[in-house]
């Protein structure tokens, strides 16, 4: 099956000039930006489960799961996102499962968020002190029970800020699904600037639509921030 | 079913990719300088600019952090015509980095600023340096140096997101893999490729930059 990438013709709402109120637009917009608020959460979920995983895979005395979790960081952390589209796109393909860009957007930006929760985790974990680990294992806890009961539970209080953070990430990635013909919000601005030739007013409208998604989520993780260092201090 | 990989069919078109990964380390050495110097500028507006212009960068600091990058480079390259300024893909491309990475780094900068001892400042004002000498002598560059890890990682994350301006036909690396596999059809060679070439980009880069950081910048002055 032939694949495109969208990049010679981003395609059309129909031939000719279609007239479009500024209400007409932003109401298309608006129902685009539902798709974006839904791959960002199916991202962001989906990414803190398998980021959890990992988490635990390396929180574990194993050398050799630690180094492999950290390479799967460094991976994600050192490509571009747009690259991770385009395999999951292609590669997924390759495997002989016919995926549509939303299951390929879908499974790339969960990996991609699972790859930077874990790192985010990682560090909250370390930031424990070594001094609680010892105390648990005193308590003949096992290694799941000290995770679960004593170290996680700490960590998670350190961890919720720079969490809520990231999800202004996520949201920020799926405009790249757009790239791989997803229909979210960025996507439905490029379709409809090519139906009306007006891409300042479309494009300030998408940016300000991402502007309201995003400006809330920053506020709460920066209040989230002092919150905490008031209570730690 | 075995999945036959080609990979012999990218080499060939070497050319292409050594062309990408030059435009893509051009466009960020320019970028990277230019977005430096405007979050350093920015960071002096927000910690000791006129009060009038502090909601300005604020704004524009947290518009560009709010949005995502794709979006701000087709409304410069796609929107800004309409209000009569034109610009050429590359250009757009280098615009819209700047611009993207200045807000990042402003906030970064501002971090390092702030947390300046006051009694450094008390005292370069008290040696009769002007306000404008404190801050490029005194506050700036050990500032600069708290934060460089953080500003080569954003410097990082900027360079993998120049990714995207191959869609506006940059001709960088992601357009480059995409140009081989409209050639070859090889789509997954061609992207694992330019991956793998990414990820060696962004390690040199970073090792480059902390280098460079170390050795040059803050060559003999203590953090």
């Amino acid at each position: 099956m032939p694949r495109s990438t969208g990049w010679a013709s981003a395609g059309c709402l129909g031939d000719g000039v279609v007239e479009f109120s500024v209400w007409d637009i932003l109401r298309n917009l608006l129902l685009a930006a539902r798709w974006t608020v839904a791959l960002s959460l199916l991202a962001f979920v989906g990414g803190g489960l398998v980021g959890l995983a990992l988490l635990v895979a390396r929180t574990t005395p194993s050398v050799w799961l630690q180094k492999a979790v950290a390479a799967y960081v460094q991976l994600f952390q050192g490509t571009p996102l747009l690259m991770q589209l385009f395999l999951a796109y292609f590669g997924l393909a390759l495997l002989g499962w016919d995926t549509s860009a939303w299951t390929s957007a879908a499974v790339a930006l969960t990996l991609y968020s699972s790859a930077f929760l874990t790192e985010i985790w990682h560090g909250c974990v370390k930031s424990v002190p070594m001094g609680q680990w010892e105390a648990a294992k005193s308590l003949a806890l096992n290694f799941g029970e000290q995770l679960r009961h004593i170290i996680l539970p700490q960590a998670a209080r350190v961890a919720i800020a720079p969490t809520v953070g990231f999800l202004v990430q996520v949201v920020k990635g799926t405009a790249l699904a757009s790239v791989i013909g997803f229909v979210e919000l960025t996507k439905a601005g490029t379709m409809i600037t090519n139906a009306t030739f007006k891409p300042f007013v479309v494009y300030s409208m998408v940016g300000l639509l991402y502007f309201a998604l995003c400006y809330p989520i920053s506020r709460y993780a920066r209040s989230l921030e002092s919150r905490f260092h008031a209570h730690s201090h | 079913m075995a999945i036959q990989f080609d990979f012999a069919a990218i080499w060939v078109e070497w050319p292409l990719l050594a062309k990408g990964v030059a435009w893509t380390l051009g466009l960020t050495a320019v970028s990277a300088t230019l977005g430096v110097l405007l979050g350093i500028s920015c960071a002096w507006v927000k910690t000791q600019g006129p009060a009038w212009f502090k909601p300005v960068v604020g704004s524009y600091v947290e518009l560009i952090r709010n949005t995502p990058f794709i979006v701000q480079l087709f409304f410069i390259f796609f929107g800004l015509p309409v209000a009569g300024v034109r610009l050429s893909a590359e250009w757009a491309s280098v615009i819209a980095m700047v611009i993207n990475l200045g807000a990042y780094s402003a906030e970064i900068v501002r971090a390092g600023i702030e947390s300046t001892p006051r009694g450094q400042v008390e005292a370069a004002l008290s040696l009769a340096l002007s306000r404008m000498q404190t801050f490029a002598h005194v506050v700036l560059p050990p500032a600069l140096q708290r934060v460089w890890p953080a500003l080569v990682s954003q410097i990082i994350i900027v360079m993998l997101g120049s990714a995207v301006c191959g869609q506006i036909s940059t001709e960088e690396l992601s357009y480059a893999a995409n140009l081989i596999q409209s050639r070859n059809f090889r789509a997954f060679e061609a992207f694992i490729v330019a991956a793998a070439l990414y990820l060696m980009l962004s390690m040199a880069t970073r090792a480059t930059l902390n280098w460079l950081g170390q050795r040059w910048l803050f060559g003999g002055r203590r953090g």
